[in-house]
């Protein structure tokens, strides 16, 4: 079990050191929404700052995940069928889009401190919420991509059917990161928060894991 | 008469609910007045919504479990209903909010989770009609079905514990998904819970009937199997 994940993991993290222009085509993406936010809005305050970094993660998220399973062709999705169990295939993809997502959340935060300054009273703090959503986000949108691939759709069909979803825990995030800004919380109420986040995300990944095995079969 | 008994029960609930909903003395609570009297249309929309939702969840289950298409269409004929009843009970609200609150949309939790609901039932009638191949359909959206139900579930009741609400029952921590029922006047209860099942009732009436239209359409493509 863990050797197939392992296997399907690695082809898919070599997949992505070798086509690399997927990678930097995201990354541009990212960039030139970023360069284009800081030539609109010069210094955002941190209400402004904050919502549009989550909306921006919101964006980068279905770029990136989109292509997990569009990506795959039928002939080769019916190879996998052949090596690997669907259960195996779905968690490797999910660990494999945390990755994706956690190096696309970190760059973005990054690119937001260079180019639109940084408005936060504790850094290390949002950096851990970031990480929180990068993975919140991945989750949710990777079940999502195989819907939108079973139905021969594209990335257009995943984005309306995923932004409902997400306002949950986009919320829930938004309202943590207050915290991250100087907002003096109850106390108690942070780990709260962050817990129902984490509750969430480990529901997701059960019903990501309950369900994927029908969209898996033909 | 032995089969269509629930309707005449429905229809008797709702003459009852539209009877007694308007001539029964209700309490006088602050800015409120007579609007009161929409609790009888607005709430059970909510009741109808998510009774008719879960129905829509248990045969997309029952799909995936043993693929039959007739569990599909009642699963999105229910889900449609359902929309119907939300949109409704929206309209409903807005219209008691402009004369409570002052304007028909104020970023109330409540709100904002029946937008969601909305959206999010939308995106799965475009699902629906994106996909051409009808088993294909049939899975994808029960599987989208599911997923969404325990993401919106979730959602209706941490919403309101995390923002303000204007309605009864909603605040800060204590904030309830639903109202408190003990708060409700006796002489109100006599008539509100009639009036949740008599819409419920007439919910479940029109998607049987669209159920039946759904059927004869596609009565070919059932029986090939």
């Amino acid at each position: 079990m863990t050797k197939t994940v392992f296997a399907l993991l690695k082809k898919d993290l070599l997949l992505e050191l070798r086509q690399q222009h997927s990678f930097y085509g995201i990354l541009l993406y990212m960039a030139s929404t970023i360069f284009v936010l800081k030539l609109s809005i010069n210094n955002p305050e941190g209400e402004i700052w904050n919502g549009l970094f989550w909306i921006i993660q919101l964006f980068v998220c279905v770029n990136a995940v989109a292509k997990s399973f569009l990506q795959e062709s039928r002939g080769r999705m019916l190879y996998f069928y052949s090596i690997a169990d669907a259960r195996e295939f779905i968690i490797a993809k999910l660990i494999y889009n945390i990755i994706l997502m956690l190096v696309m959340s970190l760059l973005s935060l990054a690119l937001f401190f260079v180019l639109l300054k940084n408005p936060l009273s504790n850094t290390l703090r949002f950096t851990g919420i970031v990480c929180l959503g990068g993975v919140s986000l991945s989750l949710v949108f990777t079940l999502l991509s195989a819907i939108a691939a079973r139905a021969q759709q594209n990335a257009a069909l995943m984005a309306i059917l995923g932004f409902p979803l997400i306002i949950p825990q986009l919320l829930l995030l938004i309202r943590l990161s207050r915290s991250a800004f100087g907002e003096v919380f109850r106390e108690g109420a942070l780990l709260q928060l962050s817990l129902l986040i984490v509750g969430l995300d480990i529901m997701v990944v059960a019903l990501s894991i309950i369900l994927f095995p029908f969209l898996w079969k033909d | 008469m032995r089969k269509s008994w629930w309707k005449i029960l429905a229809v008797v609930l709702l003459i009852y609910t539209f009877t007694a909903g308007f001539l029964i003395k209700v309490p006088d609570i602050g800015n409120l007045k007579e609007t009161i009297r929409n609790l009888f249309f607005h709430v059970p929309m909510w009741f109808g919504q998510i009774i008719l939702l879960t129905t829509s969840l248990v045969y997309s289950i029952l799909y995936l479990r043993k693929p039959d298409l007739k569990q599909d269409i009642y699963a999105a004929s229910f889900a449609k209903t359902g929309i119907l009843m939300g949109v409704l009970g929206l309209l409903t609200g807005a219209i008691w909010a402009t004369y409570t609150w002052g304007e028909p949309w104020s970023n109330d939790p409540k709100q904002i989770g029946v937008a969601i609901a909305l959206l999010i039932y939308f995106a799965y009638l475009v699902l629906r009609n994106a996909v051409p191949d009808i088993d294909k359909r049939a899975k994808v959206s029960a599987v989208y079905n599911i997923f969404a139900y325990f993401i919106y579930l979730p959602l209706i009741m941490i919403l309101p514990r995390l923002v303000e609400s204007l309605h009864p029952g909603g605040k800060g921590v204590e904030g309830n998904p639903g109202l408190n029922g003990a708060d409700l006047d006796p002489a109100m209860r006599m008539v509100f819970w009639p009036a949740v099942i008599g819409w419920t009732l007439l919910g479940t009436w029109i998607t049987t009937l669209n159920i039946r239209l759904y059927l004869i359409r596609d009565k070919n493509l059932i029986n090939a199997k």
